[in-house]
Formats: structure tokens, sequence, C-alpha cells
């Protein structure tokens, strides 16, 4: 179906200001939402009280008001430019709740404002956990065994089921403010009682927790006439109880059989489409490690976090698509505007493996609690691209600017082995170094299982970097021996004059461009070998260890891509 | 600016994740500049790791590497696409601190030099070029020992500002009141920065003001001047701040506006400087307190509200244009007909542990902007924005500092006025009552139950107003009331100068005076029509 | 242990054998799916095929006891990036390496296996070889005494020995004459004849699944013997290979026409273009993966689809009521013919997934009406 052209005028809410669980996904989905829009011939109108956002530029929308998100500015807004359609789902939580805001009071009506794309509709079945979960058990989806709590009385039945852990998680709010996961009667009335004041709704939904259960997402969209894809899955490296916001994430999933992953799609689709969602929707999913039960945890019924990390991991732009089928248009006629030769109805396929780390901010709050569960407490994130999800992850951590380079902190060698056990076992920021020391002290990788329940996928790959690093630095000395007598003499060939020489220049070169094929940095090698960065830069170019860069193209090179979008690594051919 | 058909390059060093102290704006900044470079035909590359933002869109800019922004990775960028060189005043400290190793190594920094930055950068250096141009700072200076620290700080007297000194942007920085505190500080900071001396500045109590000097090397433009409503010691980042100033006096303006001027011109940058003043109530005098030799937090707060391309003027400065080829004259813009109020927002909720009260180092993640025609309806709007339940009537508790007492009484009397109901603890209840304003007594937490955690958690309340005390058990305890604040979804005011515009903005509503409702362009272009008309619907 | 893989036109990879030493030879083709390597190892129609994975981490969930398409390896080798030592999953039995080995299949891990997608991309599909034992120059002079992938009738090579049955609720299949003591499952409500050029096992359990028992008929099976049978209706399987050599099954197809529904999948779509008057030809470089975009013509809805063939109908001589009914998103190909009249449908893509998205898992409920109304 062509674009409505109804549609002349619309009006876009942006997400205010950055807090915890809302950065600046949302200025990157509005800015595409506004092109998007444009390129259609729509007039924008936008409202954010952020003016430090590109879709708050007078460049990106048409008529620009930095004014407070709430209803009483909103209202005036509608009434003095009288826009055609409210876009609701692009503008994070505060977003979509002051469109809720707006309907409910009747303002959408009372000016002929049409919300377009996902109805409202969805959006309260999707958040409203019991209408949600009516919902699933409509459709056959399973839900985990839960209660919604609306009055302190009610938490007498969860308290009693006897099957702990429970978690709580209210309804209407940021991030999953005021969450938490309670092991006994106690902490359930005490983090109950806090959730129940933060929500908007006044309403806890207490859960059972799915301890060691892996966390999925996909990432769906839909439009109008009912075509439904996945963007993207992903993995929590962090197994369930960890707010996804908080986890470690790695894109696509690792650790699904297609079975599994088929699965866990088709329960996807089947939601977004018994939803009726038309855009962009995050599912998550918890699946059993040991069986082929899963469960439906919960779906944002609206562009987010997840979705801006699927769009750059895949090339894929939810947000610009999402509002290209708010006016209308099916997924098979808007263009995929990387390749530019297909179509945006299909599927990306990822050649490479990304991950995300989220950005804590304890290097400034040094007192608050370090711990991570199901309340967010990141301010930002680092996703990195490479052909090994070692040197992804590597990568990541330094982009994430708290002067950590590698799989070594200064905090984790400090701690005893008790107080490494518990680094392991609870989640906090500095887990995934405490599980590299664990391993340098000699833990099994079962037992590090055990106690975090992460899979042995994952622990295997930073047990593979440890045992890297190990040999790093057993040759330590060998490569500042190497690295000074090459770059002595830079006439001297890079091969070798005698036997004995020759054979460790050829082991370290190997191992060299091994470390750095698993994404090592030269600053965390040059530490190893006691020798300043630029010297093991030089080194590696001199024995040709250079990396090369490859392109996120959506169809793992099966199309020529038009978008100059490039990651480095150390593999063969540059692009 | 080309060389036959193949476009020159230039590479842009991108802000990494979103954390406090280095947001979104940063973001803004690179991109804008890209859109600069790419209008003026060059091929603007972009390398950042943050997904969620618009610099690291597909098609932003030229060509993007989603790489981390070490020395390593942006060499490898720079090895394989050989640009003219890379501009890293954008991407706040994160491409700030790459200056000096791609120098090392060899790049061109577009802009200002490496030796401009270091100049900044370098505190000792910093303060040879204050001295030399005659402009004044806070007394103080660097000290390795306790005893030195000591030593300064009976020098100029307590309180004192201490820091670390390789670090900007706030961190362990610390408003220190006596020799107890100075030796704990300093254990605690030795762990920080083993190496590096601790500097110690006398604390002045007085606003802090923020330019942003767009500088070609013969002449500077300064868009706006930003007043903070706080006064120094709460971190600019976390400071509400209004453009244009509300209460500096010409004779402040025009000596911002020259040591700015003078600064810029004697630390030779081309591009962008941010430099934040202390203003000295008892001399009139603006003292330099830091500058920053990059885009700054307030560029698109300015951008926005001056109307003046900060980011797009300040990358054509770089590629060689002067400020007048590009239409502008160096000096003050003119003030905007409109006034915009820049207030932070802060996650408190998700961090437990964490006391709210603000200091010199920054907590909030993020800011919004309050627009309109006057002062006290523009903080309005920045107050609802920025997420506070501004309360129109109710109740009140107060729990102010003796030193603060005398200042904090016409405020409260102003609330009172509105009809809220005042609350206190003892001794402000009876300093309230003996100046002729009804106060209802509330007990401390340690006085028992019914106390003033319980009243506030009781939903009772709408409104707190807590200034700092310098008395560590009375601090204690402000932190619970403050936490039990938040938890409990009361704002919580902990300067008075907050307040006193807080009274202000709700005495303009009871007055049932309309705000005005206008885009950004009509703030910009057509004040005179916004008063009174149909704006205000 | 060192391993190379070089191409007809001369271009050599390095990397490390994965599986069993020796060599391999085949046409390299490439699958972009992320997941479903068991089933692509074991898929009949990549028969003749050296196969790469364009997704770099292959092996990670290992080897199970059930993903299996058929009861062999059906790929002549097997190229990816990084190969897991360890899986890790609930159901897998082995590693990839050891799966491999055991198999006797040749593999080389370690190749930048997106440089040789995007070189058959530009050069399209082309035969190379696998070896740990021979030097580059050795290896294509060995090539080049082979002969190609198109001379060669693949699904003769595939297909069943035998004829067997698959029957409801069976994991495995029974071959005929023994069925005999095997009590028939009231859960039968359809007997289906399958002519057997290469089928996945997911084809008969999804038949199964809907009630139908199959009777599976190697490739060269006549029309006169399926009639004998009396099935309720014909599936005409996948397979390897140029569906230009398989006059014989097309022959066949044609004299089933007008008898008995009939549905055909991938190769069977082709097999009933040429019955229909239709020719094929060679794609470039094939779709290989499960992300292709389909879209049915009839309600303008777009399916994801699990695809794997290197050749298409060319629509131009479609007669006597055959008619296109789905095209391919990405170029436009023919994906899927459907008779005016008659309940004959079929689709070039896989309705049975495995691997790849389920949407379109209907088909298979088409055909089981199409024989329901036949019965009437």
């Amino acid at each position: 179906m062509p674009r409505d052209t109804t549609i002349q005028k619309v009006l876009l809410i942006g997400s205010g200001p950055i807090v915890i669980g809302q950065a600046a996904e949302f200025d990157y989905a509005g800015a595409q939402a506004c092109r998007a829009l444009r390129e259609e011939g729509i007039s924008v109108v936008l409202i954010n009280s952020n003016p430090a956002t590109i879709m708050t530029d007078t460049e990106m929308a048409d008529r620009v008001y930095i004014e407070p998100l709430n209803v009483e500015f909103a209202e005036r807004v509608i009434a003095r430019e009288r826009p055609d359609g409210l876009l609701p789902t692009l503008g994070g939580q505060t977003g979509l709740n002051l469109a809720t805001q707006l309907s409910d009071a009747g303002i959408l009506e009372k000016y002929n404002v049409r919300l377009l794309g996902t109805p409202l509709s969805a959006i309260r079945q999707a958040e409203d956990r019991e209408a949600f979960r009516e919902l699933m058990r409509q459709i056959g989806e399973p839900v985990p065994e839960s209660w919604i709590v609306t009055e302190e009385w009610q938490l007498e039945e969860p308290a009693g089921a006897g099957i702990w852990p429970l978690i709580v998680r209210p309804a209407y709010t940021l991030g999953g403010t005021g969450g938490g996961v309670a092991h006994n009667p106690d902490e359930l009335y005490e983090i109950a009682r806090k959730g129940l004041a933060l929500s908007m709704r006044h309403q806890v939904m207490v859960e059972r927790y799915l301890v060691g259960w892996k966390e999925i997402e996909y990432e769906v969209m839909r439009d109008a006439n009912d075509t439904a894809i996945t963007v993207c899955n992903m993995e929590n490296l962090d197994p369930m109880g960890v707010h996804t916001g908080d986890s470690i994430v790695v894109a696509p999933s690792q650790t699904l059989s297609d079975k599994e992953y088929q699965m866990l799609r088709t329960a996807s689709l089947k939601i977004i489409r018994a939803l009726g969602i038309e855009g962009g929707c995050n599912v998550q999913l918890a699946l059993d490690p040991h069986s082929f039960a899963y469960y439906v945890i919960e779906v944002n019924p609206r562009v987010s976090r997840s979705s801006a990390l699927a769009s750059k991991a895949t090339g894929y732009p939810i947000a610009r698509v999402s509002a290209k089928i708010a006016t209308g248009l099916h997924l098979d006629e808007i263009e995929n505007a990387v390749t530019r030769k297909t179509l945006a109805c299909f599927e990306p396929a990822l050649d490479y493996c990304v991950v995300k780390i989220p950005r804590w901010p304890f290097d400034k709050f040094v007192l608050a609690d370090r711990r991570i569960s199901t309340q967010m407490k990141a301010t930002g994130e680092v996703m990195a691209i490479d052909r090994s999800f070692e040197a992804a992850l590597m990568k990541a951590i330094r982009s994430l600017e708290v002067g950590v380079y590698g799989l070594s902190n200064k905090t984790v060698p400090q701690m005893s082995d008790i107080q490494l056990e518990e680094a392991i076992r609870v989640p906090n920021d500095e887990r995934l170094w405490a599980i590299a020391e664990g391993f340098r002290r000699g833990m099994m990788l079962e037992e590090i299982h055990a106690l975090s329940n992460i899979d042995p996928w994952f622990l295997r790959k930073l047990q593979h970097l440890v045992s890297l690093e190990t040999r790093l630095k057993l040759n330590g000395k060998a490569i500042a021996r190497m690295a000074a007598r090459l770059l002595q003499d830079t006439r001297e060939s890079a091969t070798p004059a005698t036997e004995n020489t020759g054979t460790e220049h050829h082991l370290i070169a190997r191992l060299l461009r091994e470390a750095k094929q698993a994404g090592f940095s030269d600053r965390t090698i040059a530490e190893f070998a006691e020798v300043p960065e630029l010297q093991i830069r030089a080194l590696r170019k001199r024995l040709e260890i250079v990396p090369i860069y490859k392109m996120v193209d959506t169809c793992a090179a099966e199309f020529e891509a038009a978008t100059p979008y490039y990651y480095s690594c150390y593999d063969r051919e540059d692009e | 600016m080309r060389e036959g058909n193949v476009k020159k390059k230039i590479l842009v060093i991108g802000s990494g994740p979103i954390r406090i102290g280095q947001g979104i704006e940063f973001d803004y900044c690179s991109v804008h500049c890209v859109w600069a470079l790419r209008e003026a035909g060059y091929e603007a590359l972009i390398i950042n790791n943050n997904p969620e933002t618009v610099s690291t869109d597909f098609d932003t800019s030229d060509r993007l590497y989603f790489d981390p922004l070490t020395l390593e990775d942006v060499l490898n960028v720079i090895d394989r696409e050989q640009p003219e060189g890379v501009i890293v005043q954008f991407g706040g400290q994160t491409a700030i601190n790459l200056a000096r190793p791609l120098h090392e190594a060899g790049v061109r920094i577009i802009g200002s030099s490496n030796e401009s930055i270091d100049l900044a950068e370098d505190r000792d250096r910093f303060e040879k070029v204050l001295r030399e141009l005659g402009i004044p700072k806070p007394a103080g200076r660097g000290v390795v020992s306790m005893e030195a620290a000591e030593q300064v700080a009976e020098e100029i007297g307590y309180p004192v500002l201490v820091r670390p000194s390789y670090v900007l942007g706030g961190r362990a920085m610390e408003i220190v009141y006596s020799r107890e505190e100075l030796q704990r500080y300093m254990e605690y900071a030795v762990d920080v920065s083993p190496r590096a001396p601790i500097l110690i500045d006398k604390y002045i109590l007085g606003k802090e003001v923020e330019v942003d000097v767009i500088c070609d090397g013969r002449e500077c433009l300064l868009p706006g001047i930003m007043e903070h409503i706080e006064r120094a010691g709460v971190h600019s980042g976390d400071s509400m701040a209004v453009y244009p100033p509300q209460s500096l006096s010409p004779h402040l303006i025009e000596q911002i506006v020259h040591s700015a001027t003078r600064l810029a011109l004697r630390l030779e940058v081309r591009g962008l400087l941010n430099i934040q003043f202390v203003v000295d109530s008892q001399t009139d005098t603006a003292l330099v307190l830091e500058a920053n030799p990059r885009a700054s937090r307030t560029v698109p707060y300015l951008s926005k509200i001056t109307g003046v391309p900060m980011v797009k003027i300040a990358t054509h400065i770089m590629l060689g244009r002067t400020l007048q080829e590009q239409g502008y004259r160096g000096g003050l813009y003119p003030d905007s007909p409109s006034i915009a109020v820049k207030a932070p927002v802060f996650s408190f909720l998700k961090l437990h542990r964490v006391d709210i009260n603000l200091g010199p180092e920054m907590k909030s993640t993020g800011e919004i902007m309050g627009v309109d025609t006057d002062y006290p309806r523009a903080l309005y709007k920045a107050m609802v924005a920025s997420g506070i339940d501004v309360p129109t009537e109710g109740s009140l508790v107060a729990t102010i500092a003796d030193p603060d007492k005398p200042e904090a009484l016409p405020i409260i009397q102003g609330f009172a006025e509105l009809g809220f109901r005042v609350f206190a603890t003892e001794g402000t209840a009876r300093f309230l009552q003996e100046h002729g304003i009804p106060a209802q007594a509330v007990k401390k937490l340690h006085e028992g139950e019914d106390n003033i955690e319980h009243l506030i958690r009781s939903g009772q309340i709408s409104l707190l107003l807590n200034t700092l005390s310098t008395n560590k058990r009375i601090e204690r305890e402000a932190a619970r009331i403050r936490r039990a604040s938040v938890e409990a979804g009361v704002p919580c005011l902990t300067s008075l100068d907050t307040a006193r515009a807080l009274l202000l903005a709700l005495s303009a509503r009871a007055r049932g005076e309309p705000f005005a409702l206008a885009t950004v362009d009509e703030y910009l272009h057509a004040p005179g029509s916004l008063k009174g008309s149909a704006l205000h619907g | 242990m060192r391993a190379i893989l070089v191409l007809e036109d001369g271009t050599v990879f390095e990397g490390e054998s994965l599986g069993a030493p020796g060599h391999a030879c085949g046409e390299v083709v490439f699958n972009t799916g992320m997941t479903g390597y068991q089933e692509i190892l074991t898929d009949p129609s990549y028969a003749g095929q050296i196969v790469t994975l364009t997704y770099p981490l292959v092996g990670n969930y290992g080897i199970n006891a059930d993903d299996f398409e058929s009861c062999r390896v059906q790929v002549e080798g097997f190229i990816v990036r990084e190969a897991a030592d360890v899986p890790s999953n609930w159901r897998a039995l082995q590693s990839l390496h050891q799966f491999l080995k055991e198999r006797q299949v040749v593999g080389i891990k370690g190749v930048d296996t997106r440089a040789l997608t995007r070189r058959l991309r530009v050069r399209g599909v082309m035969m190379g070889t696998i070896s740990t034992e021979e030097t580059p120059e050795q290896a294509l002079a060995r090539l080049r005494t082979l002969p190609g992938y198109e001379g060669i009738d693949f699904a003769r090579r595939v297909t069943t020995e035998a004829p067997y049955r698959w029957v409801p609720g069976a994991r495995a299949p029974i071959p005929v004459g023994e069925q005999e003591d095997v009590p028939r499952s009231p859960d039968v409500r359809f007997r289906v004849a399958l002519i057997d050029c290469g089928v996945k096992y997911n084809i008969l359990r999804n038949l199964a699944a809907l009630g139908c028992e199959t009777t599976v008929y190697p490739c060269t099976v006549s029309a006169a013997e399926i009639l004998r049978d009396n099935p309720d209706g014909v599936m005409l399987s996948p397979g390897p290979g140029d569906p230009s050599q398989l006059g014989y099954v097309v022959d066949t197809v044609r004299r089933l026409v007008g008898h008995k529904p009939i549905m055909g999948v991938c190769l069977g779509n082709q097999i009933v273009g040429y019955a229909f008057g239709a020719r094929t030809y060679k794609l470039k470089f094939g779709h290989r993966g499960s992300n292709h975009p389909v879209k049915d013509l009839e309600t303008g809805r777009v399916y994801i689809t699990s695809q794997n063939h290197g050749y298409a109908v060319d629509p131009d001589g479609l007669r006597d009521g055959m008619e296109v009914a789905h095209i391919n998103l990405n170029d436009g190909t023919v994906e899927g013919l459907q008779h005016r009249e008659l309940p004959i449908f079929t689709i070039q893509y896989h309705p049975e997934a495995s691997p790849g998205p389920t949407d379109s898992r209907y088909f298979f409920s088409k055909f089981v009406q199409n024989m329901e109304r036949a019965r009437r």
C-alpha cells in the first residue's frame, strides 16, 4: 500500500533528558524518524525539552519546540500546529507515556490527531502485564508464574507460594526502576513497597525468577499488511536476573541451535502479530539451558535501547523503517538504505560478532552499590564488532574508558578468594574481570559456571583469552628482544639471520598475530613486554600484522553495499 | 580546497559512551562537525564506539569506523585513510585526551594545536599564562605532601577546594572545611593519583559563570554567557544556569569578555575554548577557574538559544576561514531576546547509596532547557522539564544550616505567603518563629519516631529545603533525609539560590501570568510578538 | 594441521584442517544463515558442493542426535572462519570437528570466509578444492582434471536405493517390506508419495505431523508405479544439481499431472516448471541462507524463507495454466508456481525450514487440504 497521503504533518515527541535507562538512543531514533518522514513529504513538528540533540535541530524538523514534555505544553503545541498524526513510539518511555496521557485526556480526539503506527491499545496490551499475560495465554505462549499486586496484602500469596527467588517488576516505569529479586518474604515486602510507590499505575508484578536461564532478545518489525520480520536476535552473556541494559550482550545469539533460534523467532513473530504492532518491537525471552522450555518475559512495543543496538549491530535502521511503516508503507515498499539494492523486507545476516558492554557510573559514585540486577544502573554503553567474540569483547572493554585495556583491572587482584567468588557469583560491574582473575588463580570452568550460571561457551572464550595472556606474559622478554632487534635497524630485513632467532621470530610473530586476532591491545602487550606501546605498534607493522577493515552491510557480503560502515579486524582481505 | 577530484579527508574523533560528565552534547557536536566538513567539500570520517548515537548512524559521515577510541585504534584508521588531519575538539575529554599522543605520533591536529591544548590543560603552564596576562584566579597551588597541603590551606584559609591535578571535569574534587577533612582527603586522593600533585584552591563562595569562545586567531566571538544559579562548589554540569546572565554587572560582563578574549588569543585557540569563572562578589571580579580547549557541554544549548551555529563556525575556522569570512565579528554576540535556563537531571532513584547532595563532583546524567520571555518563567519550565514535580502549594520542610539562616528567611517567608505550610527541624523552626513565620517543628532522625524522614515518606511534604552543614553528624542525617526525599519523589533543594528562583517562578504562576510557547526560531527572531500574543495560547 | 582451499580461478586461501585430512572437491557455495550447520551438512541438496558459512563462529552448539536432515553428511567439504573446539548446548553430543572427522569429511578453518564470499559474489560460484596434503599448484592441477558440477546427475547419487516409509510418530525411516509388521497408525489420514531427488527428513516430519504417511521412492520411479500405489498426493523433493539433467523425473511428473495433487519443493519447483514448459538457468551465486524475502503475489504478504538453490525457473515458457505465484524480493526470480485450476503448486524455497524460518510451514497444510479436496 502506498503511503497514506492524508498525513501531511506529524508530531514527534522526544525523550527529554538523558537519564539512566534512556540515553542518546532516542535522539538517534528521532533523527532517523524526522528524515524518514520528511522524505515522504511530511512536515515534522518536534517537541523535546533536551536541546542537546540532533533531532531538535532546525535542519531535522520543520517546527522545533524546546518545551517541557508534559500534557500542558504538548496540548498547546497540538492546538497551535494542528498535526494530522502523532508518532508516539520513537521517544522512549517518556514519549510513549506523554502520548498515552494526551490520548487519555481526550486531547488527540479533540484536535483530531491520529496516532500513527502501533495502536495505543496494542501498547497498553504490551505494557499492562495482566493484559499481556492474558494475550499470551490466548495464543499459547508461555509466561512465568506471576502475581499482580496493587495492594500490599496481595503479597501474601506469592510469599506463601514457596518458589523462591521471586522477582519484582513495577509497571509503567523507566528502565525497570524499583524492581529487584527477593529471596524471602521480608525482601519481597521491602522491594514491592518501593515498586508500588514508583509505578505510574501503582502496580507491581511478582514473578518466578528464572535463575540461570538464558536471556534472549529479538528485534522484530511488522507492517500493516501483517508482514513481520526479525531484524536481529541477541543473547545476554549474563543469564536472567540482570537488566538487559546492564547485561553484556552479544549479537547474534551464540549458544542457540537453529531449532532454538527458530522456536524463539517464531514465538516473537507470533507475539508481534497478536499485539498488532505496526513498527519495531523488542521481545525478551528466557530459555532453559537444559531443554526447549522457554518463557516470554516482556515486550517493548516501541523503538528501544535494544533496537538502537540492533540497528548498529546489523546496519538495519529500525527507527527509520518504523517511521516509514507509520506512514502506511509496507516493508516491501521501503528501500534497504544500506544496500540500496534490496528492500527493508529481509532479515540481516551478520558475518561478524557484536559485543555490547554497559558503561556504569561507578567511577563517579564510588560509594554506590555496584551490584547489578533488574534495575538498570548504566548510563551508556559501548559496542564493538569483530570476526571473533574474543576480539569484539576486548575492543568493547577498551572502549569503556575506565582505565582498563584488557582482562586485568586494578581491583580484582586485590580480592581474597572468597571475595573473588562473590564477585563471580553476584552480578556486578567487575564480574568480567573477576572471572578472568578466577581463571588466573586456577579455578575450573565448571566452578565458574556453577557460580555465575554464565554459559560455558562464553567462559571458554574468556579462558582462551587468559591462556593467551599467560603466553604473552611468558614471552614478554622475547617480544621486547625482537622489537629491539627489528626496530634498531630499519634496513635490516624482517627475516632473521640465524636459525635460533629464526625459530623465535616465527613463534613470536605467530603469537602476536594470534593475540591481535583475539583483540589484545598493543598497550596490554607492551605492558607484558615492558616496552612502550608504540614499539609494539612498530614491531607489528614490521611483521605486517596490521588490521584490515570490513564492512557492515546487512547481508554478509551477499550483495554489494553502498554504505561506508566499517570495523577493524585482523583477518585477510581489506575492503 | 580541492586537489583534482579527490576530496581531502578529515577524521573526527567521537566521544564514546554516555557517562556522567560526558553526555549526548558531544555527539551533537561531533555530528555537526561532520556536517560542516561535508558542507565544506571535505570527506568526513568518524570513529566512535557508541551504538546509541547519531554519529554512528550509517549515513551521518562519509565513512564510519565503529572502533575503540584508543590511540592504537585511531592510529590504525589514520594509517589506512591518511587524512589531512584529525579533529579532537568535539568528542569531549575522550577526544582531547588523544591530542597529545596523536601529535607525538606525527598526526596533524586540526584546530588548536597540541601546544595550545597542553597550555590550557597543564595547570602549571595555565597558571603562568594567567599571571602573564594578569587575569586573576583563586589563590592556591599544587602540593605533593600533607605538610605542604596544610600549609597552603592555612595560608589561603578554609574552606578550600581540593582536587588532583591531572583530571579535569571534577573527578575526586571536594570542598574541605577543616584540617581533619584535608588529612582524610589527602589519604584518599593519594590513592587516586600516586604521583600527580593535589591542587588546593581558595573556595570562593560566589556565582560561577561559563563562556564558550570561538577564536580564529585574530578575533574571538562569545555567543553568550551562562550564569550559574547555584553558587560555586556545585559542579557546572549539576548546576542550573541561565542565559543571558541575570545578575552580572555590565562591568563584570565586560571583564569576562575581555579576559576570555585575551586568554583565547594567548592560547592560540583555533576553534572553541570553554572558560569557567567564579565571581568574587566582594571585589566584583571574575576569577578564572579553568579552561577547556574544546567544545563544552553548553555548546548545543547556546547554539540553539543564540542561533549562532557554534560547531559549524568553529569547524570552518579549523579549515582556515576567519570569523569575518563567515559573517561574524569578535566580541559578545548580542543577547537573544529570550531567556533560557538549563537544568540538570539526575538518576538518583536508580543508584542506591548515592547521596543526592550536590557538590563539586558531577552527579547528573542529563540536562534540559526551559525557554521563555522572562527569567522566572524560563526557570519554571526548566524545573518542570527536568522532572521536578513542581509544587504550587502544600507543605515545605526546611532544615537550614546556621550560617544560611538569615538568607533563607525571606525565601521561606515567600513560600509561606504563597500558602505553603512550613515544617522545620527544631533550630530552624525556632529561628523562623522568632522572625514571625509560623513554622511547625519536626523531630530530627535521632529524636525518635515521627521524625522528619517519616514525615517525608508519609507523602505530606511537597518540597524539601536543605542546606549543607559543615557538621559531619548533621550531614550524615541530612544525607538520609535527602535520600528519603528522592525515594518519596519529593523535590529537594540544597541551594538557596535555586529556592529563590523557584519562588519567583511560583509567584509568576500564582499570578496567572501566561507562559510562552514558540519554536526555537520564533524565540530567536520574533521576541516582541511573543509577549502577550496569541502564542501564549 | 595446515590446509588450503584452492579455487578454479587460482585463488588460494590458507587455513587449518578441520575434520578429516585429505582432499575434497566440489562447487564452492556460500550460505548466509547464522545457525543450522548440522542441517546444512546433512542436506542432500549440497551434494557435490563445498559449503562455506558467512557467519564466522561455527560449531558453537555442537552436533546432536536430532538435527539430521539425512542419514549422512552430504557436503563434499566445509569451510569456516572459526570452529568451536568444545560445544555448549544441552543436546550436543560431539564437536563439529569430531563429527566431520568421524564422517570422513574434509574441512578447513581459519579462512577469511567473507573474502571468499565476496569473490564468489563477484565471479560467481566455481569449483574448488580443499587439501591438507598438497601444494596449491598440485591442488589446482588436480582440480582441473575433475569434471565440473553441471554435467552430473546428483539426484541419482543421493536418492534412496529402495522405497521406504515415514509414518506419524516415527523418528527414522522404515524400509518398505518390514512395514507389514508395523501396525498401521490410526493417526494416518493421508498417504503421500514422495519422489526423492534428495529429500530432507524435515519434510517427512512435517508431513507426519499433519497425519501423512509418506512413501519415499527413488527418483527413477515411474508414474505408473506411483499411481498403482494410489497415494492421496505426490510430493517432489528438493535436491542437488542441474534440473536440466532430470528429464526422466520431468516425464514422470507430466504423467502424474491431473491425477494427483502435487506439491514441489525447491528442485521440485524446477521439475514442475519443466513439466509445464519452462526452463531453468543457473544463478550467479545462488540463494543459500535463512533470510530471503519472498512475496506471495496473491496476498502481497512477504515471508522470510530458507533457501538453497543454484538454479531458477525462467517463467517465459510457462503454459497450460501454470503461473508464477511467488517472487524473490531481492532479485525478482521465481520462487513458486501455482496452477490456475489443478491442485498443483510448488515453491522454490524450504517450507520445512531446518535450518531457517518456519514461516512457510503453512504450505504443508495447503497440500493436505488439496489432498482432502481431491478425495471428495
